[in-house]
């Protein structure tokens, strides 16, 4: 851990209300960037990654109490963080989260695979959609973005073969609501 | 679904869905959005009220509860007197 984390962290938990309100906001300039790339490679919209960042660090500073200085403070965000973006998706109606950026793209021709057209790309993206939030987060850690399991696993709280076992499930099922459509992948 | 299935679900997720670049960053400072949440909690709390929130804790629940016990009690009373063969099935179950 920095050593500016741990004298806010400090200040922060143990400090006067105006110590204690200083160094959340010098803690949240350090890591407001972390936390906001965080949600956003799990909701892939900025504005609900920026509403994510303040819902993160508010809940963050309401469970202050049970923070453990040995696990640093950037892990205990992320996993915080990514439990943010499991309610809000929870909360939402499947398929609404696919941003109009994110249309706009998919619609661009392929840069890869001229056999995977835009319309095969979109519907990919909108089944994908469809599936149970914790899948569709240990997937798109896991897959799209290509980070280790290690770290996607200690973000959602679970071991290495749970995350394992949630990306298999994610693309069998994926895979079955694209052969619904007629799509072999 | 074997190892090919799973590769090629995988470079299809990836071009359905590309990797974000890294580095990016809110296109406002969040800071003064914060500070407003953490400072209206209290406030929504403190209007209101202790005084109403203990008035409908211990009051009215004190009120349900027991209206609800006794007329379970009666009901359990009524029950072994008219059926005096549920004593063995009421005893086994608590």
């Amino acid at each position: 851990m920095r050593s500016d984390d741990s004298n806010a962290l400090s200040q922060f938990r143990q400090g006067s209300p105006e110590a204690a309100e200083a160094a959340f906001e010098s803690l949240f300039r350090l890591h407001q960037r972390a936390v906001y790339g965080w949600i956003l490679r799990i909701v892939r919209n900025p504005s609900t990654a920026e509403e994510l960042t303040v819902e993160t660090f508010w809940r963050i500073h309401r469970a202050r109490e049970r923070f453990d200085p040995a696990r640093g403070f950037e892990g205990w965000a992320r996993q915080i963080a990514t439990r943010a973006a499991f309610d809000w998706m929870r909360a939402q109606p499947s398929e609404s989260e696919l941003s109009t950026e994110i249309c706009a793209e998919l619609s661009a021709p392929a840069t890869g695979d001229p056999a995977i057209t835009a319309e095969i790309r979109l519907k990919t993206a909108l089944a994908f959609g469809r599936l149970a939030p914790k899948l569709r987060i240990a997937a798109t850690l896991a897959v799209v973005e290509e980070l280790p399991q290690k770290e996607v696993a200690a973000a959602l709280g679970i071991s290495v073969a749970a995350v394992k076992l949630r990306v298999f499930r994610a693309l069998r099922l994926l895979r079955n609501d694209l052969k619904k459509q007629g799509i072999t992948p | 679904m074997n190892p090919h299935d799973l590769d090629r679900m995988k470079n299809l997720l990836q071009r359905a869905l590309p990797p974000l670049e890294s580095g990016a960053e809110p296109r406002r400072d969040l800071w003064p959005a914060l500070l407003k949440r953490l400072h209206a909690k209290p406030a929504a709390a403190a209007r209101c009220g202790s005084a109403s929130i203990d008035w409908v804790w211990s009051g009215w629940t004190w009120f349900d509860s027991a209206w609800f016990d006794g007329a379970l009690a009666v009901a359990l009373v009524a029950l072994i007197a008219l059926f005096p063969a549920s004593i063995p099935v009421l005893l086994y179950y608590l």
